[in-house]
């Protein structure tokens, strides 16, 4: 206690960085509870699911400096568990949301056990072949519904009477589940932890020559972005009633690095403005003749060749300049 | 046959790289309390040695007692663990956090605030008194919250060793601290050494004879992969062929 407050001038700092980011916080809060009354929720909810998805994966390359290139897995195995577990055993939505965040991080700690040891490339490479791996899982296993999927998925009642067939209870849900998993995920990046996680991003040789065992680090951080991701895929399961292969292709795993990217890697918010955006294009261009992918394609080397640290990446930068 | 107050001791240590012998059979004895030094030219194979030393290489052949424990087997983080705890001949710092958070980040571990993920950073504030002192004691205090990659060359070695010194370890070892530096930074390092050796053993791997001169009690010569010379600074610089590894280079 007296420590903090005996501490001058820089903490002071780093405590008027931290309401900044408190008043960032609630005013995208605020956004988000009027949204659904803007917007057409199923849109906002798809956005929300997708900047989770995206704030996990941001965990590991921003804050640990591990590209993993197949995150699909994670946020696919979330979907079909959770819808799985709504339409087959007909759990609470919560809890199937849950299980499949809890099937995510299990997957993610066979994944990350395997390839922690690996850096650079090998690491995306290794996380890509095991994802193809889980992907053709998804294709042959007979829970998963093959090239059909997991179809009509209920809602059903949270808690057994909130009706989550009504858009504005299942609004507050996804919200709820978006607003934990990202505080979760800020608290990790702001943890004791999460000040290890930057030492090993900056400096792993130094970080081990410190005594810490590098890849015990890497691997909680893997288990949790792997759970988050799952959570993640399982909201998306019940918002669309539909857990199918999009969810778990490749593609799916270079959408969300696209995201990041195209937000700001290593920032809080970077991977939520990137999936507005995103995911703006895709439903909005989508009856348009232009195929959306040339386009996203376009704006990928737009980003890389133009504003690399990101839209929030360069403002942050930007502001710190100031 | 090995002295009793040997601290850290290599026996018959021996690192090949696909058939070419870097390291060749060397024996190594640090006696408690004392800096050592491990000179030779360049492609001697002491920083080879020194990898083998951390357990950032793992030896062909030999084995390394520290403290009367076998840790030929170990993982570099465990010996770190130890009290055995190395620095880099690139300056190491964790550029992106600032000067008070590098030397934090040393205390975490054995303050047991490493791997909560789900507590707010500023319980760390409790190590900042601890950190602020060793920040102090290597002249960096102007700079607590600087980041460290905005931080001048010698600046950073500083930085380096107060973080080394949050481990409180048993034993340092030093890869060229001073490689690099002008005259007025390296008597500062000299200075911060011999300050950091009190209580402890200290290791340095130098290529400069003459730096060390002043500041070591023992100095090792390694020539080609093998220690042709061992002692005193006047016993190994009147060596013939010590003289003749180093000749054309700087003579001390």
């Amino acid at each position: 206690m007296t420590t903090t407050t005996s501490a001058p001038a820089a903490p002071a700092k780093i405590a008027s960085g931290r309401s900044g980011e408190l008043l960032t916080a609630l005013g995208v809060l605020a956004l988000l509870l009027a949204a659904p009354f803007l917007f057409y929720p199923v849109f906002v909810m798809k956005v929300l699911c997708f900047a989770l998805f995206a704030a996990a994966f941001n965990l590991l390359i921003g804050f640990v400096g591990l590209l993993s290139f197949g995150h699909a897995a994670f946020f696919g195995t979330g979907a079909y568990i959770a819808a799985h577990a709504a339409k087959v055993w007909h759990l609470d939505p919560l809890v199937a949301v849950v299980l499949g965040g809890l099937g995510g991080g299990v997957l993610g700690l066979a994944v990350g056990f395997l390839a922690i040891k690996r850096k650079g490339i090998y690491f995306s490479m290794i996380t890509l072949a095991l994802s193809q791996m889980v992907f053709f899982i998804a294709v042959q296993a007979p829970f998963t519904g093959g090239e059909d999927g997991i179809q009509g998925i209920p809602r059903g009642h949270l808690f057994g009477f909130i009706d989550l067939n009504e858009p504005l209870p299942m609004y507050g849900f996804v919200l709820a589940i978006f607003v934990f998993g990202m505080f979760a995920l800020w608290r990790i990046v702001h943890s004791p932890f999460g000040q290890i996680l930057k030492a090993i991003r900056d400096n792993e040789a130094r970080a081990i020559s410190l005594g810490y065992d590098v890849a015990r680090y890497k691997l909680i951080a893997f288990v949790i972005s792997a759970a988050v991701a799952a959570a993640a895929g399982g909201a998306k399961s019940l918002v669309f009633q539909l857990a199918s292969l999009t969810d778990i292709t490749w593609q799916m795993s270079g959408e969300v690095i696209l995201i990041t990217l195209l937000g700001g890697i290593g920032t809080i918010l970077g991977p939520v403005v990137g999936a507005v955006i995103v995911i703006t294009l895709e439903n909005y261009l989508a009856t348009l003749d232009v195929p959306v992918t040339v386009l996203i394609g376009g704006i990928f080397v737009a980003c890389v060749l133009l504003f690399r640290r990101g839209i929030v990446g360069e403002i942050e930068h930007w502001l710190a300049r100031r | 046959m090995s002295p009793p107050d040997a601290i850290l001791e290599a026996r018959g240590l021996t690192k090949e790289f696909l058939g070419f012998v870097a390291v060749n059979n060397v024996n190594l004895s640090v006696r408690r309390g004392s800096i050592h030094a491990l000179i030779g030219p360049n492609g001697a194979g002491k920083t080879t040695v020194f990898n083998l030393l951390t357990k950032f290489l793992t030896p062909t052949r030999g084995a390394i007692v520290f403290d009367g424990v076998d840790v030929t087997a170990e993982q570099p983080a465990a010996v770190a663990r130890r009290g055995l705890v190395r620095s880099f001949q690139i300056s190491a710092t964790f550029p992106h956090l600032t000067v008070l958070e590098n030397v934090r980040v040393a205390l975490q571990r054995k303050a047991g605030l490493a791997t909560q993920f789900w507590r707010s950073d500023r319980i760390l504030g409790q190590l900042d008194d601890r950190a602020r002192e060793l920040v102090a004691a290597v002249n960096l205090e102007p700079y607590l919250h600087a980041h460290a990659v905005d931080l001048s060359y010698g600046r950073k070695r500083a930085l380096e060793i107060a973080t080394t010194l949050a481990l409180d370890p048993v034993m340092l070892l030093l890869d060229e601290p001073m490689a690099g530096m002008g005259h007025e930074e390296i008597d500062r390092v000299v200075d911060l050494i011999r300050a950091a050796a009190q209580g402890r053993t200290v290791l340095m791997v130098e290529h400069n004879l003459s730096v060390v001169s002043h500041l070591c009690d023992t100095i090792s010569v390694l020539q080609r992969g093998e220690v042709i010379a061992e002692g005193s600074y006047e016993h190994v610089s009147a060596d013939p062929r010590v003289r003749e590894a180093y000749m054309g280079m700087e003579e001390a």
